[in-house]
């Protein structure tokens, strides 16, 4: 008789396919930490935040890449400088504040300063301290400040968004994103200056890959989210498009508002679809076309690993993956304008958010079924997901009935991790 | 100053709305408002800074009904339990003959799981304008502001 296992001790992914993904991907402690040297701190562009939020000399955010903690701060010569938030004396994570002014920066712990490029200026008791005609202590003859500053990622802007890495060989952010995602990329952020509207923050526990894949995932919103099913913002009949970068990697979900209603062919028989479900309050859903769509009434672009970004009709933002574990992430929501937008277009953007986030329409639910995902994989790691939908290959598409875009995703993965 | 009547109708106002938000009968939820009213849900930093961004922005009393039934009919989540705990309210100003009415209140939601521990889903305070209407006071605005920013995955029933 042969005992069968669910926690292999040499698991296996078999073939060389990505439509059937090993539970085993999503609850290896090794792997994820493989997954962050890998893609969050080497040779991978990731997301730490937007210029608008440090618009002075000295302004500074604190965010993460991967679970490294780093400071964006905007230099006196108005670039823009990203460092990692680890004393180099005694590895202090000394930025406390969440964001704030400063001319320089020092750990609390022994008053190591450093500037804002991340230079160390200073050293209390450097040469040691004088009494009683000698000298006592003080750093070694040989201890010089140049070789302890903090570490300095590079830096990459475009429309406003701040990337960053650890890796200073990295491709330009260009040709991370490729011509295709960049020209979506572009169309969001296309040299006007953003308006900061706020934040959300909601701890997931699930994999941080499953909120990339929930956004890969174009079969979903018209099934899961009754609002998109309902109302026809997004859902099998809509004109749409699937498109990648050459590594498939990245991705873009571009689709165009149906006029909804009861389309027997995709809402048949869908639980989530009320046919009787009208508004008491139409403004939200107070949708207002804007010349920059170029006709796509939402793009959902995928920017490996850490990045979302949304444009879901008037509403946009930037929603940030900042792993911590291989059952959990923190999901940051920037929400922004644009600094041309009317009072009526700033307080549309804020209403029609009332559907995303952690208490949203057709976001609250996301992380729910994420939860729920996680809760299956370690149930029994042997054990793998069914994505076939459309197919077995990867390429892009122009229907959305197909989950493509999450076996592009894999074949990255399964590249660059070697499994 | 306000009377006893009015005090205990504020009393009865800030329980009675905790305990239609802990029951499963939200449909009562949008009767503690004026039609006017708005109901905003925001995140501390937010709101410190300035940020006009809610986790929900119910900008008039149709919409909180709409919040309703998009709870009720809409959203799929693990099913659980809530329990407010509500402060004393604070009476910031009474004004207009007694007719208006400022104040604000602390609030605890513990959240428990079906097979799950009682954890506190969201902690934070209430700053609201209450009117006296002919059917007794009413919320003309209700903003709850949250410490607990970092949301443990979602909420859903109303706070």
């Amino acid at each position: 008789m042969t005992q069968t296992t669910v926690f292999p001790a040499d698991p296996k992914w078999e073939g060389e396919g990505t439509s059937r993904i090993p539970f085993w991907a999503y609850t290896r402690e090794d792997l994820y930490k493989k997954e962050l040297d890998q893609f969050f701190y080497n040779n991978h562009w990731c997301y730490v935040g937007l210029e608008a939020e440090i618009p002075n000399a000295g302004d500074f955010r604190r965010t993460v890449v991967g679970e490294r903690s780093v400071i964006m701060v905007r230099d006196p010569d108005g670039g823009i400088n990203v460092i990692e938030n680890v004393c180099a004396h005694r590895g202090m994570r000394f930025c406390r504040e969440r964001n704030g002014n400063a001319k320089d920066f020092f750990c609390p712990y022994h008053q190591w300063n450093y500037s804002v490029k991340g230079d160390l200026q200073g050293v209390p008791f450097r040469r040691g301290v004088k009494q009683d005609g000698k000298i006592n202590g003080g750093m070694p003859k040989d201890f010089k400040v140049e070789d302890h500053g903090l570490t300095k990622l590079k830096v990459a802007t475009r429309g406003g968004v701040v990337f960053a890495s650890f890796d200073h060989d990295i491709e330009s952010l260009e040709d991370f994103l490729g011509p295709v995602i960049l020209s979506y990329f572009d169309r969001t952020f296309n040299g006007r200056k953003l308006k900061i509207l706020g934040y959300r923050r909601q701890r997931i526990p699930g994999n941080w890959k499953l909120m990339q894949e929930n956004i890969k995932d174009p079969y979903h919103p018209g099934l899961l989210h009754t609002w998109f099913s309902t109302f026809g913002l997004w859902r099998a009949d809509n004109k749409s498009e699937l498109k990648m970068d050459a590594q498939f990697r990245h991705a873009a979900m571009i689709s165009t508002r149906g006029e909804g209603g009861k389309n027997e062919e995709v809402v048949g028989g869908v639980d989530s679809f009320k046919d009787t479900m009208t508004l008491n309050d139409k403004r939200l859903l107070d949708i207002v076309p804007e010349a920059w769509w170029n006709g796509p009434t939402a793009v959902m672009t995928t920017v490996f690993p850490s990045l979302i970004i949304q444009q879901q009709v008037n509403s946009v933002s930037t929603r940030h993956i900042q792993p911590n574990g291989h059952g959990s992430f923190d999901f940051v929501w920037t929400h922004f304008g644009f600094e041309d937008d009317t009072p009526e277009m700033e307080q549309r953007r804020l209403i029609q958010a009332n559907l995303f986030g952690p208490a949203g329409f057709v976001s609250a639910d996301d992380g729910e079924v994420i939860e729920w995902s996680q809760q299956g994989f370690e149930q029994k790691p042997a054990h793998r997901t069914v994505v076939e939908m459309g197919g077995y290959e990867v390429e892009d598409t122009d229907h959305m009935v197909t989950e493509t875009l999450i076996r592009g995703m894999y074949k990255y993965w399964r590249k660059v991790m070697g499994e | 100053m306000m009377d006893f009547n009015t005090y205990f109708e504020l009393l009865n106002l800030y329980s009675d709305y905790a305990m239609v938000c802990d029951s499963t009968e939200w449909e009562k939820w949008p009767d503690f408002f004026t039609e006017d009213a708005f109901y905003r849900l925001q995140p501390r930093e937010n709101f410190e800074q300035g940020l006009p961004l809610c986790l929900l922005a119910l900008e008039s009393r149709d919409m909180i009904k709409d919040r309703v039934y998009g709870v009720k009919e809409t959203l799929y989540h693990d099913p659980y339990y809530q329990r407010h705990i509500v402060g004393t309210p604070r009476v910031l100003s009474v004004t207009d003959n007694g007719k208006r009415i400022h104040a604000e209140a602390n609030y605890t939601v513990i959240r428990t799981k079906f097979d799950g521990d009682s954890t506190i889903l969201s902690v934070g305070y209430y700053h609201d304008h209450i009117v006296k209407t002919n059917e007794g006071l009413k919320f003309q605005s209700r903003l709850c502001v949250y410490d607990s920013e970092m949301i443990a995955n979602s909420i859903i029933y109303p706070i």
